[in-house]
């Protein structure tokens, strides 16, 4: 007999991940899934971010990896609370992860929740942590071909960060490319050409940061 | 290689509707997943035999059917579909507008139907 079914494959995922989500309404947490491909400079990233907005927000990280916890113990390092996920080889988070993970923590009076995903532009994409928005790290040392083999994640994410672009004179990357081929997925994405090395560009992270936060606590 | 937790997902559904009609042998299983979905089907073929080994959805045939990606124009609201080449640089054939185009379809993944006994 046939039996017409039409469910989404990824609804035990998604009703966690709206689970999480309620939470992070609750207690007025912005979380944002952090994606990138492995050496995009994502870990320097946050670091940066975290070190520099430290008076202004008290921040939190989850952070997934395949096996060891150096990140977590550099993400530590700039005083923010930081929670490691082993993933046992697993090639992204998902919201059950997730939310053991925040069981764990101590997220009173937290602003923003970074949710560090495992170095892949692929897997992470396809399932939901309950976050606010995703953001997608690329640098400019990978080529501008990336966002055409990983459409998908572009298409989801509300912020793309060009890292690296202290390196652009020295590789073959075209910021307008790559721009235009993220926004032809995503009208509303935003993008920032950042260098979490010089500190280029990051005032603008910042400030969307900012807004974003600000945002979260109106709601 | 997420086709193994999508793969999980897809036996966990399965079996719940398979006890839900009261079925004991699965046959088929028709799964839709969109063209920009992170999904390689082959490998969620694999996956799917390799899970249900020794189950009562063992030796069932995965079908695998993909959703073309659609778009809408964001400046003359017609809606196309690109050409494979042009997946990226999504130009509308209307009016050629290049970018900003909102996706109508494409990125789904749900599966369809069953067949069982
Ligand atoms: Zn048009």
């Amino acid at each position: 007999m046939q039996i017409p079914v039409v469910r989404n494959i990824l609804e035990a995922n998604e009703l966690i991940a709206q689970e999480l989500s309620r939470t992070f309404l609750q207690r007025r947490i912005l979380a944002l899934n952090l994606m990138s491909s492995p050496g995009a400079g994502k870990t320097t990233l946050l670091e940066k971010t975290l070190t520099d907005l430290k008076g202004e927000f008290k921040m939190a990280v989850i952070e997934g990896d395949v096996q060891t916890n150096n990140d977590a113990q550099r993400v530590a390092a700039t005083g923010a609370q930081a929670l490691q996920i082993n993933t046992d080889g697993g090639c992204h988070l998902d919201s059950s992860m997730v939310l053991e993970a925040v069981n764990k923590m101590d997220l009173d009076g937290v602003d923003i929740l970074f949710i560090e995903n495992v170095g892949n532009l692929v897997c992470p994409a396809e399932f939901s942590v309950g976050e606010d928005y995703k953001v997608t790290i690329l640098s400019v040392a990978e080529g501008d071909d990336k966002p055409e083999k990983y459409p998908l994640i572009f298409a989801e994410s509300k912020v793309m960060l060009l890292n690296k672009v202290d390196l652009l004179p020295y590789v073959d990357f075209s910021l307008e490319r790559a721009s235009n081929i993220a926004r032809s997925l995503n009208k509303d994405i935003e993008i920032f050409p950042v260098s979490a090395r010089t500190g280029e560009g990051l005032d603008k992270w910042y400030d969307w940061l900012r807004q974003e936060v600000d945002k979260k606590k109106k709601r | 290689m997420h086709e193994m937790s999508i793969a999980q997902s897809l036996v966990d559904i399965i079996k719940e509707e398979m006890d839900k009609h009261n079925v004991t042998k699965l046959i088929k299983v028709k799964v839709k997943y969109g063209q920009i979905s992170a999904i390689v089907p082959e490998a969620l073929e694999t996956a799917f035999q390799v899970m249900t080994v020794g189950t009562r959805m063992e030796g069932a045939k995965l079908e695998t059917e993909e959703v073309p990606l659609r778009a809408k124009c964001r400046n003359c609201s017609k809606e196309f579909s690109p050409q494979e080449d042009d997946l990226l640089i999504m130009t509308c054939p209307f009016c050629e507008t290049e970018f900003g185009h909102e996706i109508i379809s494409g990125k789904e993944l749900y599966i369809e139907e069953i067949e069982a006994e």
